[in-house]
């Protein structure tokens, strides 16, 4: 089996490496093989090993490469670690990723970049591949930045627009400050353990007594800021609405199903270390829970049909991490897999409007698709109703599951998220209603508009089933029946679970209070929906094109101003001192010394030229005086 | 004939060094002023000479041969090398119709 | 008597041998030359060395002057005048060949200098057999690359004064 998962991540690498050589030299068609087909493969080795764990003893496989950095106090290997979470993590990147692969051959096929773009969803994949399969704290920083490298590469993909460039600059940098908060943590974990090897760190969790040690919670914090960067949480959330300038495959991909899921998979990982510092589950908890709700707010006035979306995304995220602050992990993980197939269903089912529309992205010149484009409408139905939590669709088994863990824990923290929901449920429909549904308000003629050719389709399709039975793999309590996820994952969050039982810090709900729950969230999610209907299919509104009225409007659509405030409070005393610096410094004082070596050396040898007049009498006159000083030097000194 | 020169009780041999470097002085002092170049070679043997002034009183004194030999070289060295740089200077005098050396300065700067 | 002539042939050649550096006229320094050779001729009659004296006399003062010589009246050389702007330099140089002279004076002449004792001494040193022996024995490899070292000398100096194409006559 070891030999299976180190093979694993070096599928993508081999198909990276073979597009990237091949640019512009190979088909389309070998281009777009080769990337799917890697992504493929890595998907069934992964199921491979998936029944092998299986078959095995449960404990997780650890599969040492080499060496990396060894001294006397500690030791990295780089390693890759194999367990219930890995698997889970496996099989979503690998799958929707191949998914996606398919869907892009069909989506990119007039783009002269198509080698170019598989070459690095190739890459990307292997790096997110590396990063869960890491073994330790450094192997999954090596995936982080991976990942962030190929975001960035991908997001700015069309480079030719300046625009697009600048989103993928922000969006690495926010990830950057993020990855130094990652940094940080990973020092603090060596200079109290010793090691960043998983296994280890896990017994090394499980022998701490105290609740809340603060060299601990500043390591979980600074974990966290990791996970903010990169999972879009607020402050460092706004690269990702910018980030959909790249193509949608790229967004459906990276932004929705599984580099934004990294910090989310981070703490599942530290469940150990977070079990112990419950004050920061709390600042988890409320972080998460403002993110979701500003992400909700901000996407009910969006009209960028990806906007909506991205900023769904950020909701969404927010109510994974609402989930890791309540301690329900188990709950967070079932959330990032039923959202990556819900989420990437939506964003490729934007791809496949887009690319129907030759191009067009602004909901308001949409309506009335539902007849010329029906897989995709069909496809973005079954998708909506999983977001908006109707049952029997995987999003209600998922997000019932969050609400329930944060109503036995915070009422108060469940009243605001509830709400969320039925808002998520709004903007979601609202989406829905304006896309496909009334009149067509744009200006294309009837039949320029068509569906998407199979390679698109097929992928919405096998996502839309994914999205509509992938619920029953965690089935709450009540219904009898095998939370088959959390038996599966419950070897990986035993420490945690153990921690909090043995301080009383775990909170569990009843069978009637769970129904009470189920209940509200669908009663919710209906009024939601109601309510977009009522807006927009009954009176039939359109987003209009004026400037917003109305104070929360105004707010919402200009979301919430965060951009303008960073622009104040950060980037322009930068490029201030930045300017000051190079002028100040480097053109003064830098320049000065840097200049200063040639002027000295051109001077000197001005000076030194005159002795070499050409004129032999003065040669010899110069050798006779060398001559006279050796002469005094062994004469008078030597005798 | 087979006696010890009177030269050897008379005069220590450091007299003779003392001439030979008041000589070969004297032809450094003609090397670095004068201008012509037929003077300068002239200076140049005066030199070779005060040497061969050395080597033979120091064979004299040590009752050595092998002194005089190299004496003997130093004369035959000597002879070839003034005719090949009389023909040099003969050959420059062609060029620019002088032999003064402060006109020959192509390799300046 | 020997210490007097000494003396004389040395002031001599000192004397003569400034004027050839001095001269103006380069007959004149030739000259002067000619009559340090005789000099230095004397003195090494003095130091016992008969075959050197005369084959100073003759090489010397007897070939290498005459070529000389020819050269001068050859190249129809003119009185070499000392321009006044190179006085500066005069000075410096004759300065330092004093402090050189003075150097080599002081210090090696007044070192310490082994000479053989009368015992060891032999007379025969300077003699034309003795010479011959020495030379033909101990010293015939120089001697024979002295011969090929005159045949490139002629060799050379022929080549060099050769007229080139298109050059006139003087």
């Amino acid at each position: 089996m070891e030999k299976l998962i180190a093979i694993i991540p070096a599928l993508p690498f081999l198909g990276f490496v073979l597009n990237g050589l091949g640019v512009g030299k190979l088909s389309k068609g070998l281009a777009g093989g080769i990337g799917a087909l890697a992504s493929l493969a890595a998907f069934v080795v992964s199921l491979v090993v998936l029944f092998q764990f299986k078959s095995g003893d449960g404990q997780a496989v650890v599969v040492n490469l080499w060496t990396w950095m060894s001294s006397s106090s500690w030791k990295i290997d780089f390693s890759f670690h194999v367990d219930q979470l890995t698997l889970i993590m496996l099989m979503v990147v690998t799958g929707v990723g191949f998914l996606i692969h398919v869907f892009s051959i069909g989506y990119m096929h007039e783009d002269e970049g198509f080698g170019k773009f598989f070459s690095f969803l190739n890459l990307f994949l292997f790096s997110m591949l590396i990063l869960v399969l890491g073994g330790n704290l450094l192997m999954t920083f090596i995936g982080w930045e991976g990942v962030g490298l190929c975001s960035f590469l991908l997001i700015g993909f069309w480079n030719k627009n300046e625009a697009f460039n600048e989103a993928a600059k922000k969006a690495f940098v926010m990830n950057r400050i993020g990855d130094l908060g990652f940094l940080a943590g990973i020092f603090l974990i060596l200079f109290r353990f010793g090691t960043c090897q998983y296994t280890e760190l896990v017994q090394a969790f499980g022998a701490i007594e105290t609740v809340n040690d603060p060299y601990l919670v500043w390591t979980g914090i600074c974990f966290f800021i990791g996970a903010m960067g990169k999972s879009a949480q607020l402050p460092l959330f706004t690269w990702l609405p910018d980030a959909m300038a790249g193509p949608t495959p790229v967004s459906a991909l990276i932004h929705a199903a599984t580099m934004v899921t990294s910090g989310i998979y981070l703490v599942i990982r530290m469940n150990a270390l977070y079990a112990t510092i419950p004050d920061v589950q709390e600042f988890i908890l409320w972080i998460g829970m403002a993110t979701a709700l500003i992400g909700a707010l901000i996407g009910t006035s969006q009209n960028d049909i990806k906007k909506v979306l991205a900023y769904s995304t950020v909701s969404q995220l927010g109510f994974m991490f609402v989930a890791l602050g309540v301690g329900a992990y188990t709950a967070a993980l079932f959330h990032v897999i039923t959202h990556a197939f819900f989420k990437a269903l939506l964003f490729l089912g934007a791809g496949s409007v887009i690319h129907g529309l030759h191009e067009e992205q602004d909901i308001r010149k949409m309506g009335g698709l539902k007849k010329a484009l029906p897989i995709t409408y069909i496809t973005f139905l079954v998708a909506n109703l999983a977001i908006a939590g109707i049952p029997p669709f995987s999003g209600f088994f998922s997000k019932d599951e969050i609400l329930a863990h944060t109503f036995a824990s915070n009422k108060v923290a469940y009243i605001v998220l509830a709400v969320i929901a039925g808002i998520t449920a709004f903007y979601m429909f609202r989406l829905l209603f304006l896309v496909f549904f009334n009149q067509y308000r744009g200006k294309l003629s009837a039949e320029k508009i068509h569906e998407s050719p199979a390679s698109m389709s097929i992928p919405l399709i096998i996502l839309a089933v994914l999205s509509t039975v992938g619920g029953f793999i965690g089935l709450p309590e009540v219904f009898h029946f095998p939370h088959l996820l959390g038996d599966f994952l419950a070897p990986v969050l035993q420490p945690a679970k153990s921690f909090a039982n043995t301080h009383s810090l775990s909170h569990t709900i009843s069978h009637s209070e769970e129904w009470m729950v189920m209940g509200a969230s669908v009663v919710i999610s209906l009024v939601g929906i109601g309510i977009a209907y009522s807006m927009y299919i009954s009176k039939k509104l359109v987003p209009s094109d004026e400037a917003p009225v109305g104070i929360l409007h105004k707010l919402t659509s200009n979301k919430f101003y965060f951009d303008e405030i960073y622009d104040v409070i950060i980037l322009k005393p930068i490029h201030l001192i930045s300017g000051i610096f190079a002028i100040l410094i480097d053109i003064l004082i830098i320049n000065l010394f840097v200049e200063a070596v040639g002027i000295l050396t051109k001077g000197l040898s001005m000076g030194l030229k005159t002795s070499q007049s050409g004129k032999v009498t003065g040669y010899a006159f110069l050798m006779f005086c060398s001559i006279l000083a050796f002469t005094v030097f062994y004469l008078i000194k030597v005798f | 004939m087979n006696q010890i020169p009177e030269i050897f009780r008379v005069v220590p041999v450091n007299h003779f060094v003392i001439l030979a470097s008041i000589l070969f002085s004297i032809g450094i002092l003609g090397v670095l002023t004068r201008r012509s170049a037929i003077i300068i070679f002239m200076s140049i043997e005066l030199m070779l000479n005060s040497v061969n002034l050395l080597f033979v009183a120091f064979s004299t004194y040590k009752s050595d041969p092998a002194g005089q030999v190299f004496v003997f070289f130093i004369m035959a060295i000597a002879a070839a090398e003034v005719a090949v740089g009389l023909a040099i200077i003969v050959m420059i005098y062609r060029r620019i119709r002088s032999t003064d050396v402060s006109i020959l300065n192509n390799l300046k700067g | 008597m020997v210490l007097n002539l000494f003396y004389f042939l040395s002031f001599l050649a000192i004397l003569s041998g400034i004027m050839v550096v001095v001269s103006k006229n380069p007959i004149h320094s030739v000259l002067y030359l000619i009559l340090t050779f005789f000099t230095l001729s004397g003195h090494y009659i003095l130091l016992n060395a008969q075959f050197i004296s005369i084959v100073n006399l003759i090489v010397y003062a007897g070939a290498i002057m005459v070529l000389f010589l020819f050269t001068i009246m050859f190249l129809n050389l003119q009185d070499d005048s000392f321009t006044g702007s190179r006085i500066m330099f005069h000075v410096a140089a004759l300065l330092m060949v004093i402090a050189f002279a003075g150097i080599l004076v002081v210090k090696l002449g007044g070192a310490q200098i082994d000479v053989a004792d009368d015992a060891s001494f032999n007379s025969q040193v300077g003699m034309v057999e003795n010479l011959g022996m020495t030379l033909f024995n101990k010293f015939l490899v120089p001697f024979e690359l002295v011969s090929v070292l005159f045949l490139s000398a002629m060799v050379g100096a022929v080549m060099l004064g050769r007229k080139e194409k298109g050059e006139r006559n003087f």
